[in-house]
């Protein structure tokens, strides 16, 4: 007859995995037909009741209570079982290469204090408390473990934002540092390509590709899958731009996630688009409005984004444009557009273009319905007006042939105080007015005028549509435009982009408030050789040892044995 | 709210900047404040006759009998249930004493004044190993050795203690500590220390040259000589840490073989007390854990100063104690840094780089990281008349950190 022994144990903590040894450990000593050595939370009894090893003085054990049940040929080869657990738990103390455990996070780092990394794996109601712990202590957190609310992830990355430190997670299960794995990782060489990632498997994709195709990774930043989220606001995903923006081996910078919140998408496109270097985004499942967006590449799939950020890293491809725009020499409260456009689709891809940088700009020929300009004749905010529009060309000619309508707007838009870009089409070639610039010009010259005797800088940006055969030749009304003080370029998107980037900046709300608390991450201290300290789950420990990474493993143990009122009142001390 | 790290430290500063120097011998009725005939003193918080350990009876009955107030353990007993007799814990009148520590009125005591701020402690004479009061035994051998001590030792030891500048404890302590002692179980480097320092002095004041070479043989024999001045230097130390407000320091560990107390500095009288643990000891011949008492004594105050097992690193021959390695020794000290406030200024070990011993315990960490205080002990027999079976390690119970915890939760607003 088989008989079942139990002890609990109150307050005893181990991670799971070396549950599961201590357990294989007791199932193969002599007589022991099963063992369980587990956590008492209600799954864990229900796992133990089904293998029908859940005595009646099991049943009330606590989640932070250890269950250890044998059930063995005879009762004395039970009893004799669990006499030899704690045997088998010191046994494993002692084979450890490690010399002494420390048992919290404080005394590892008296210990190691090189260490910039500390690895959580801890269960989840206990993890914001050890990442608190180790942001006291200066250090960058990959937070593994999952199970931590929303408002302490708020409150964690608000605290590493501010003291400039990486917390990686919740729930981040890859990240790499200089070559050496976090969690879950690759072996992946060293080499030009930084990313950042909000997904942990994409991370692995996208970084595997990579090496697959020759070339290696500096960072791969994990973020966590809620970081992206309206909520938290995608901290640690900016961080990571801005860390791989001044990183100087760092060439190419992938980003990589599911869809964002639209808000946030915008803001992280915002960042990576002044990152100075080359972005290739892919956020899963959304179709990029265009493929190329100044320094942007949009990539359809995670392999798409590592080849595309392989091609650029190889060609060794400088950013397209210098993607910083002055905004200085306006005054305060210019800060919208008005498009005078004399062809109808020019002024239609603008709107389009324009998309990519403000959030709304009305139309007498809107893209869609909502944007329609009430009045035609008066623009607000941001406003394009087609002037070939029937509405204009009622008893007059088109504006193409006839600059007088064209040149009475440009100067009232340039008396608007509120008005800091305005965009002109130029269309050459038979037709049209045999020197559009000759009036054009010195228009120009006088709205600029103008605005500069009222203390303003206006920002005239004239695209040039037309040939150097065509009869008022494009190099001569380049030049007559150039001369009255405009930015000209033969491309509409070329324009629209450099307006765009202008007026994107100036309705940035000057004052970000989070952006104010925010203090950089010294790349120093993610540069050195990789050092860390590991709370949680001894397989990370291991894995980095195997890596060559010196790493500390904390004796972890659920703080005041998981007793709540205790764990508030310290909290409450330490604050 | 008040600042605990800035009270801890001050607490801590005074404990270590506290100077313990033995100053003389004396009967305890004449020096112990609050001391009175019917008054004996005993080991650990507080406790009841009911509830008294074997060998704190055993120790009250041959203090009894040595006071010439009984001549046997029943007239002892008789007088103790007819009301007679007075019981108070040592630490109430500024004493400790080890394992039953017990201290009656005209019992010879050593006074230790801590030169930095003025303080005093008392602790008495130590009878070396074996059949001892302290260890609750009360048979006419110990007895007379009790007469001898305080007849013959005790006058000689207070004149030549006087002929020099006293006998400086800490210094004593940290030189011991480079000479393989932990300042608590261990205590051979710092008795030969004492015996050396004292023995020029003591044949200056004896006019008997058998005498003075019997009291020097005494004090070199006994390797626990400097034990009771140890534990009272301890006491001065902690007692200069203890009422320091919004400090959560641990200022008296002590037990009395039935309960295991602590005080804590910013709690001020206030004990918190669980039940003493079973010691994990190695036994004489013909002894077994089934003779042994409970936890007991207040040498434990060597651990609330920061040495003991704390400094257990620096006396890697303890381990023999609980069959286990030097490296064991200086993982007990390593683990003792993660309870603690500070380390040690003047008290350090070599075998840590000259650092500085764990010191000052701080109940805030033991709760939060569940780890406790290690002590090492000797083990009295639980019946009365016996004496020493073992010595070993042991821990404080948990409860009593938690309870502190709480009480000062709710004393300081937390």
């Amino acid at each position: 007859m088989a008989s079942i022994k139990v002890e609990i144990r109150s307050g005893a903590y181990y991670d799971s995995a070396f549950l599961m040894q201590l357990q294989r450990s007791l199932a193969t000593l002599p007589g022991v037909q099963d063992a369980g050595v587990i956590m008492g939370t209600e799954a864990n009894k229900e796992l133990l009741a089904h293998i029908d090893l859940l005595p009646a003085e099991a049943e009330s054990a606590k989640p932070d209570d250890l269950i250890i049940v044998v059930r063995a040929e005879t009762e004395t080869g039970a009893i004799e079982a669990l006499s030899k657990v704690d045997e088998l738990i010191n046994r494993r103390k002692s084979t450890s290469s490690q010399e002494h455990r420390p048992q919290s996070l404080e005394t590892a780092v008296q210990e190691l204090p090189e260490a910039e990394w500390v690895l959580v794996s801890v269960a989840g109601r206990y993890a914001a408390g050890v990442t608190r712990q180790a942001l006291r202590l200066n250090k960058h957190v990959f937070l593994f473990s999952d199970n931590v609310s929303v408002d302490e992830e708020i409150e964690l990355k608000q605290i590493s934002s501010e003291k400039g430190l990486l917390v990686m997670g919740p729930d981040c299960g890859t990240a790499i540092i200089r070559g050496v794995g976090l969690g879950f990782a690759n072996k992946v060489r060293l080499g030009p390509i930084g990313v950042v990632a909000a997904a942990g498997t994409g991370l692995q994709q996208v970084t595997s590709h990579i090496h697959q195709l020759g070339s290696g990774i500096t960072y791969g930043i994990g973020t966590g899958g809620r970081d992206l989220s309206e909520k938290v606001g995608a901290v640690t995903f900016l961080q990571g731009i801005d860390v791989l923006s001044r990183d100087p081996e760092t060439r190419v910078i992938v980003l990589v996630s599911k869809p964002p919140a639209p808000k946030v998408a915008e803001k992280v496109l915002e960042v990576a688009r002044r990152a100075g270097k080359p972005v290739v985004v892919n956020f899963i499942g959304r179709t990029p409005a265009a493929r190329q967006v100044d320094n942007l590449t949009f990539a359809g799939s995670l392999d798409d984004a590592a080849e595309q950020a392989v091609k650029i890293a190889n060609q060794g491809t400088p950013v397209a444009e210098e993607s910083k725009v002055k905004i200085d020499r306006f005054a305060p409260g210019q800060r919208y557009l008005r498009g005078l456009f004399s062809g109808g689709t020019l002024a239609y891809e603008a709107q389009f273009i324009l998309q990519d940088y403000l959030p709304r700009v009305f139309a007498n020929a809107p893209l869609n319905k909502e944007n329609r300009l009430p009045n035609s004749l008066v623009s607000q905010e941001h406003t394009i007006v087609d002037l070939g529009e029937d509405e204009f060309t009622v008893g007059r000619l088109h504006p193409m042939m006839d600059n007088e309508l064209r040149i009475r707007r440009l100067l009232e838009e340039a008396a608007d105080p509120q008005v800091a870009v305005i965009m002109l089409d130029v269309v050459l070639g038979y037709g049209s007015h045999p020197d559009p610039a000759g009036e054009l010009g010195p228009a120009i010259a006088k709205a600029r005028k103008l605005a500069e005797a009222a203390g303003r800088y206006l920002e005239v940006v004239a695209v040039v549509t037309g040939t150097d055969e065509d009869p008022q030749t494009l190099d001569h009304q380049i030049e007559q435009l150039k001369a009255a003080g405009a930015w000209v370029h033969p491309s509409n998107e070329t324009v629209v982009r450099y307006a765009g980037r202008i007026l994107q900046a100036l309705n940035q709300p000057k004052e970000q408030p989070e952006a104010a608390a925010t203090t950089p991450v010294a790349l120093a201290t993610l540069q050195g050789t990789l050092i860390a300290i590991n709370v949680g789950l001894e397989s990370f420990a291991e894995n980095l040892t195997a890596q060559g990474t010196p790493v500390i493993q904390v004796d972890w143990r659920p703080p005041a044995g998981g007793n709540e009122r205790l764990m508030s009142i310290l909290e409450k001390m330490k604050k | 709210m008040v600042d605990i790290e800035q009270a801890n430290a001050k607490a801590v500063e005074r404990m270590m900047e506290a100077r313990p120097v033995l100053v003389g011998v004396a009967k305890a009725i004449e020096v112990i404040p609050g001391m009175h005939p019917n008054l004996l003193l005993h080991a650990g918080p507080p406790v009841t006759w009911d509830r008294m350990a074997g060998p704190v009876k055993g120790a009250v009955f041959g203090a009894l009998i040595f006071e010439g107030k009984a001549k046997n353990a029943e007239e002892a007993e008789a007088l103790v249930q007819a009301g007679k007799v007075e019981f108070a814990p040592c630490h109430h009148h500024d004493a400790v004493g080890p394992m039953a520590g017990v201290i009656s009125p005209s019992m010879m005591v050593y006074i230790v004044e801590n030169k930095t701020h003025g303080n005093r402690a008392y602790s008495g004479l130590n009878e070396g190993r074996g059949k001892v009061l302290r260890m609750g035994a009360y048979s006419p051998e110990v007895i007379a050795k009790m007469q001898w001590m305080n007849e013959v030792l005790g006058p000689v030891l207070d004149s030549a203690i006087k002929e020099g500048d006293g006998v400086d404890i800490r210094t004593l302590l940290a030189k011991a500590l480079h000479m393989g002692d932990d300042g608590h179980n261990r205590l051979d480097a710092a008795s030969l220390q004492y015996t050396n320092i004292l023995a020029p002095n003591i044949v200056r004041v004896t006019k008997e040259k058998n005498t003075a070479a019997e009291i020097i043989r005494f004090l070199g024999d006994n390797a626990l000589s400097i034990l009771n001045p140890v534990m009272a230097g301890c006491k001065t130390m902690t007692l200069a840490g203890h009422n320091v407000e919004g400090s959560t320091i641990v200022t008296v560990m002590a037990r009395n073989g039935t309960d295991f107390g602590i005080r804590v500095s910013g709690l001020g009288d206030q004990w918190f007390t669980g039940p003493a643990g079973h010691v994990k000891a190695l036994y004489f011949p013909g002894f077994t854990d089934k003779d042994a008492n409970p936890d007991i004594g207040d040498s434990t105050i060597t651990e609330t100063a920061g040495i003991g097992g704390f400094a257990m690193a620096a006396a890697p021959a303890i381990v023999t104690f609980i069959s286990g390695t030097p490296k064991d020794a200086i993982n007990t000290t390593l683990d003792m840094y993660e309870i603690t406030f500070a380390e040690h200024k003047y008290f350090t070990i070599p075998q840590l780089d000259f650092r500085g011993t764990p010191t000052g315990i701080d109940i805030r960490k033991v709760v939060e990281k569940g780890m406790l205080p290690r002590v090492n002990t000797g083990v009295a027999h639980k019946d009365p008349g016996i004496g020493q079976v073992g010595a070993g390690v042991v821990t404080p119970p948990m409860n009593i950190f938690e309870d502190a915890l709480v009480a000062f939760a709710e004393k300081y607003g937390f």
